[in-house]
């Protein structure tokens, strides 16, 4: 009971604080202490972020973002797993690559968008491919780390019931691997979506990363804070729903 | 777990090297826009070296990240500390932090633009940012899991809220804090060179860049090389570093 009361207060104090910060934005933006060309209004961004979903112009730059961060990622969550679980699940080629891997992983996978570039061109499916690459090490590791970290016990109990090597991936490796695989995944989809944003920007490809620069260059600052707004929005929905689905994957370990 | 053994350790350079030598054989005496064999990266990479501009680059990149991180981390440093020791303030902060942790912070470099134009204060913001946040919940998360048995101990002491903060929680989050300080360090670089590649043209990012265009593989490939050890090298020696101090009490 007393906890009960204790988050309900947690909650009302929380909100209480966003409020008032959104308030003292409304305050500052009203008597100009900042530049209205520098930011907008609480007011004038909702109506542009309103307006844009309205007319459709925003929904479609988004539908462009998400859909590209979305491919990005199941790909590389796809190539990330399957490699993953290849290499940790065989020592010897866990010698063999991991140094490697663990050299190449700390690169910022935007660097290698110039590479892409003048390999593949400035196309839609130059974005994808360094989205793909750029969030696939996250998954690619962790799941190298789930399979290796199998309790050795589990091993001795498979080679008894004499499983066979693909019987031992999908019934013991796989469901071992899994939360660190999850969370490998979680941690792709934020580099998804930033990876997504700078592609735009860079391949002037349809999308909210376009728009934005393009809002700011010609000082359209509504626009560009509800375009900021947006992104922001689906990082947090699309964080919140792979946190729910983790959740219920996840839900024979406790 | 323990390291791989000694011995095997040569194991993991073969594959890196067999690929290397593949490419010089496969890329010997072809012109590409695209790529270089490893020798020409080599080769621009020392005279980038020598002539400066490499330096120059490194400078411009390294004084945004450090500059970002220093006001960022060390913001929200302060604020995850605050937030850990009082729960009834972080139970108040918490739906604002939830709130913009998710904004990509590559989406605030076009805001930045417009309030700073293109230079260092868009890159220091843009990093500055992106480093508050991991850096304020992770040291939450550290002055959390100091042992409940210490606070109780300054309780009795009738320690003031800033004593028990410098001398009790701070001494025993360290190790913590600093792993979080060494992730913070590499997610500085990371954006700083994003920032530069996106948006602001200087440093090492802007120089990938115009290598591309130039249709100067040899340097955009040597630039990326430089990048990958400058954020290697840095992640080793604070690693080297959380060793000495921390020996034990450290996550890894």
């Amino acid at each position: 009971m007393s906890v009960d009361t204790l988050n309900w207060r947690g909650v009302a104090s929380s909100v209480t604080v966003t409020a008032v910060l959104l308030a003292a934005w409304a305050v500052a933006t009203h008597f100009e202490w900042v530049s209205p060309v520098f930011l907008p209004s609480p007011q004038a961004t909702a109506q542009a972020l309103v307006e844009g979903l309205r007319d459709g112009d925003l929904l479609a730059l988004a539908a462009g973002t998400i859909e590209r961060m979305f491919y990005g990622w199941v790909l590389a969550s796809l190539i990330g797993m399957a490699l993953g679980a290849l290499i940790g699940n065989s020592p010897a080629l866990r010698t063999w690559l991991q140094p490697m891997l663990e050299v190449v992983r700390p690169l910022p996978a935007s660097a290698l968008i110039p590479v892409f570039i003048a390999l593949i061109g400035l196309s839609p499916a130059m974005v994808l491919l360094v989205i793909a690459f750029g969030a696939m090490w996250p998954v690619l590791l962790s799941t190298v780390h789930g399979f290796a970290a199998v309790e050795p016990r589990l091993a001795e109990v498979a080679q008894v019931l004499r499983l066979s090597r693909r019987e031992f991936i999908f019934k013991i490796g796989l469901p071992n691997a899994l939360p660190d695989a999850l969370a490998g995944m979680r941690l792709s989809l934020t580099i998804a979506l930033i990876l997504a944003i700078v592609g735009e920007m860079l391949a002037s490809q349809q999308g909210l990363g376009t728009a934005i620069v393009m809002a700011a260059r010609s000082f359209r600052a509504a626009e560009l804070f509800a375009g900021v707004a947006l992104l922001g929005l689906i990082g947090f929905a699309s964080n919140a729903l792979l946190g729910a689905a983790e959740r219920r994957l996840l839900r024979w370990q406790r | 777990m323990a390291g791989p053994v000694p011995l095997q350790r040569w194991r993991g350079g073969v594959v890196p090297l067999l690929l290397l030598a593949a490419a010089e054989w496969g890329l010997h005496g072809v012109q590409s826009d695209a790529l270089a064999p490893p020798t020409r990266v080599l080769a621009s990479l020392w005279d980038g070296l020598r002539d400066g501009t490499l330096l120059g680059a490194s400078a411009q990149t390294l004084s945004a990240a450090v500059g970002g991180l220093a006001i960022g981390g060390g913001l929200g440093l302060l604020m995850g500390l605050w937030l850990g020791l009082a729960r009834r303030a972080a139970a108040a902060a918490a739906l604002s932090v939830e709130l913009l942790r998710p904004l990509p912070s590559m989406a605030l470099a076009p805001i930045a633009m417009l309030v700073f134009g293109f230079g260092y204060r868009l890159e220091l913001f843009v990093v500055a940012f992106t480093c508050f946040f991991p850096m304020l919940l992770l040291t939450q998360a550290a002055v959390r899991s100091v042992e409940p048995r210490l606070l109780e101990v300054a309780q009795v002491l009738g320690l003031s809220v800033g004593e028990r903060a410098a001398k009790i929680v701070l001494p025993a989050a360290l190790p913590r804090v600093f792993v979080a300080f060494r992730l913070s360090v590499g997610i500085a670089l990371v954006v700083a060179v994003t920032t530069e590649i996106a948006t602001n043209p200087q440093g090492l990012g802007y120089g990938l860049i115009a290598a591309q265009q130039a249709l100067a593989p040899d340097r955009m490939l040597a630039l990326l090389v430089w990048v990958g050890l400058l954020g290697w090298g840095l992640n080793a020696a604070l690693l080297a570093l959380q060793r000495r101090w921390f020996r034990q009490g450290a996550p890894q």
